[in-house]
């Protein structure tokens, strides 16, 4: 089967951010853009999969800005066969970019789609559950260990309580927690191989999607900042300031 | 119009954090009612039933809702959404799972982890892990909301609300629940400990966690970890506290061998008084801690123990 991940371009999960001054986002401007860390898994998976023979073909699916043409060949360098790119200038929202996955699904016909639990920008976590929903799919939230057999996929996720492990029909959505795997570095010849790599460049509209925004951002501020406090010398006095001053024991 | 709760429960009650999710409702409107899905749930809608705020309990009964398998509760849902101006739920494993499936299936967006109610279309969220706040406004008629629980108190007191039958809506044969390899703990649920102690990397194996469950035990806490701990594998994955682990905001909050990463800070600096323990007097953690202690966690610790055993 044909598997489809999607990767989203965001501000690198190393740089600190900064909230522009007139409160209306955060600077992205001069700001170094990664795949999201959790897509970097998600390509894993598939990659892996297909390494096991149980994927025929891995493609990777972005949208937004021509500049996620960078994150495509970031996992086409990894070793994903070739891209899609939705792109426009627009603001995406969880529920468009839902959306826009169900319409090139439909088109591509995978068996299943593996995308990251959420994007470390918005901190959402919302696309694939969506996605399952548009397409009437099952769902597997948080991957932590992915099996298949019989048409099914026995899924762990990791829940409050620790893990649980559900069956699910394909095909299907994952979505991918931390420990699912470990993504890979892609090599030097890989990634000159990824620049002959196609990438399909599709317009929303083409797709019949509106991707009109549904939640207007009024502001974005800093939080409050929380003071250093002091420190102590001897854990006597750490008892004494706990008990006596902050009075928590 | 109404709001609906959708509660996760255990069979018995429902879980802690819906209280403080029909708190969170309670400031978007005020007809506040409880989805309590299951089979055999009688026991959880009585306990939904007596939280403080609650007008009315919808207790849907159906063999489908035994193991909260969103393909199977969101229909149900649906169903009953056109009844409400929101649909609200906490932001913990189970909400996030079955929200976001919720909001498509209605075609409206979701406001993911709102930590203040502003105006009932208004809500303020944290994003990029915490270091910068949204305040976002829906334009949808039905408004899907996932509560961070730790910013909303549950209201004092109790009520006697009612209880209404409902019918389910079967199930969708789309997945089936196999088990659950669950942490057995006699400690306190992370997220509601008064007391959470953490530890980091710098307790460099699992089995030096044994001296942290010491002196969790001696203080009544909850044990936490940092991701580097879960990822070393020192403890299992529900421990983790941070952006996309649990979010903890308990009275005394103590991190143990733990640098501070911005995405581990992200999940623990609402807590009231933060100590930490570190031998890096300039790790990252010593920015937010209200107490520190630089040094060799191997001696503090135990010394801690004994000073908070003896009283």
């Amino acid at each position: 089967m044909k598997v489809l991940v999607a990767v989203k371009r965001v501000i690198d999960y190393n740089v600190k951010i900064r909230v522009k001054a007139d409160n209306t986002g955060v600077e992205t401007a001069n700001v170094k853009m990664s795949m999201n860390p959790f897509d970097e898994i998600a390509v894993e998976e598939a990659l892996r999969m297909k390494e096991k023979g149980l994927a025929t073909e891995v493609i990777a699916f972005s949208a937004g800005p021509v500049q996620c043409q960078e994150t495509i060949r970031t996992a086409l360098a990894m070793g994903a066969d070739r891209g899609v790119l939705v792109q426009t200038d627009a603001e995406l929202q969880p529920l468009a970019v839902a959306k826009l996955l169900k319409a090139v699904v439909d088109k591509e016909q995978p068996g299943l789609v593996i995308v990251g639990k959420q994007a470390i920008d918005d901190d959402s976590n919302q696309t694939g559950q969506m996605l399952a929903a548009l397409l009437g799919w099952s769902q597997g939230t948080f991957a932590n260990k992915l099996n298949f057999a019989d048409g099914w996929a026995e899924v762990k996720r990791e829940v409050d309580g620790g893990l649980e492990n559900i069956k699910i029909k394909l095909p299907a959505v994952i979505t991918t927690d931390l420990r699912l795997c470990e993504p890979r570095y892609a090599s030097l010849p890989n990634i000159m191989k990824a620049k002959k790599k196609p990438i399909e460049v599709l317009a929303p509209d083409a797709l019949g999607v509106d991707v009109a925004p549904r939640i207007k951002t009024l502001k974005v501020e800093e939080p409050p900042k929380r003071k250093a406090g002091i420190k102590v010398k001897t854990v006597a006095e750490l008892v004494d300031k706990l008990r006596n001053e902050a009075g928590v024991i | 119009m109404a709001i609906l709760v959708v509660a996760a429960h255990d069979g018995k009650t429902v879980r802690a954090n819906v209280a403080n999710a029909v708190a969170a409702a309670s400031q978007m409107g005020s007809d506040v009612h409880v989805l309590v899905a299951g089979s055999n749930a009688g026991d959880a809608a009585k306990s939904a039933a007596a939280i403080q705020g609650v007008a009315k309990v919808l207790q849907a009964e159906d063999a489908a809702y035994g193991n909260w398998l969103a393909e199977d509760i969101a229909p149900l849902v649906v169903k009953l959404a056109p009844n409400y101006s929101h649909i609200v739920m906490a932001a913990d494993s189970v909400g996030k799972n079955i929200a976001p499936r919720v909001a498509a299936l209605l075609d409206v967006a979701q406001v993911s982890e709102a930590i203040q109610v502003v105006s009932p279309d208004t809500f303020v969220r944290p994003i990029y892990a915490g270091n910068a706040m949204a305040t976002v406004q829906s334009s949808d008629k039905i408004k899907v909301v996932t509560i961070r629980p730790t910013n909303f108190k549950a209201v004092v007191g109790s009520g006697s609300a009612a209880i209404e039958q409902i019918g389910g809506t079967g199930g969708s044969g789309l997945s089936s629940f196999v088990g659950a390899e669950l942490s057995k703990s006699e400690r306190p649920e992370l997220t509601s400990a008064k007391i959470v102690i953490s530890g980091g990397r710098g307790l460099a194996s699992g089995e030096n966690f044994k001296m942290l469950e010491k002196l969790a035990d001696v203080m009544g806490a909850g044990l936490g970890a940092s991701r580097a701990a879960v990822d070393a594998g020192y403890v299992p994955n529900d421990y983790q506290v941070g952006q996309t682990g649990k979010v903890v905001a308990p009275d005394l909050y103590i991190a143990i061998g733990i640098s501070g990463a911005i995405q581990h800070l992200a999940g623990m600096k609402d807590s009231k008084t933060i100590v930490a323990i570190n031998k890096d007097e300039e790790a990252p953690i010593f920015q937010v801690a209200d107490y520190g202690i630089v040094g060799d966690l191997f001696q503090i610790v135990p010394e801690l123990t004994a000073a908070v055993e003896k009283k």
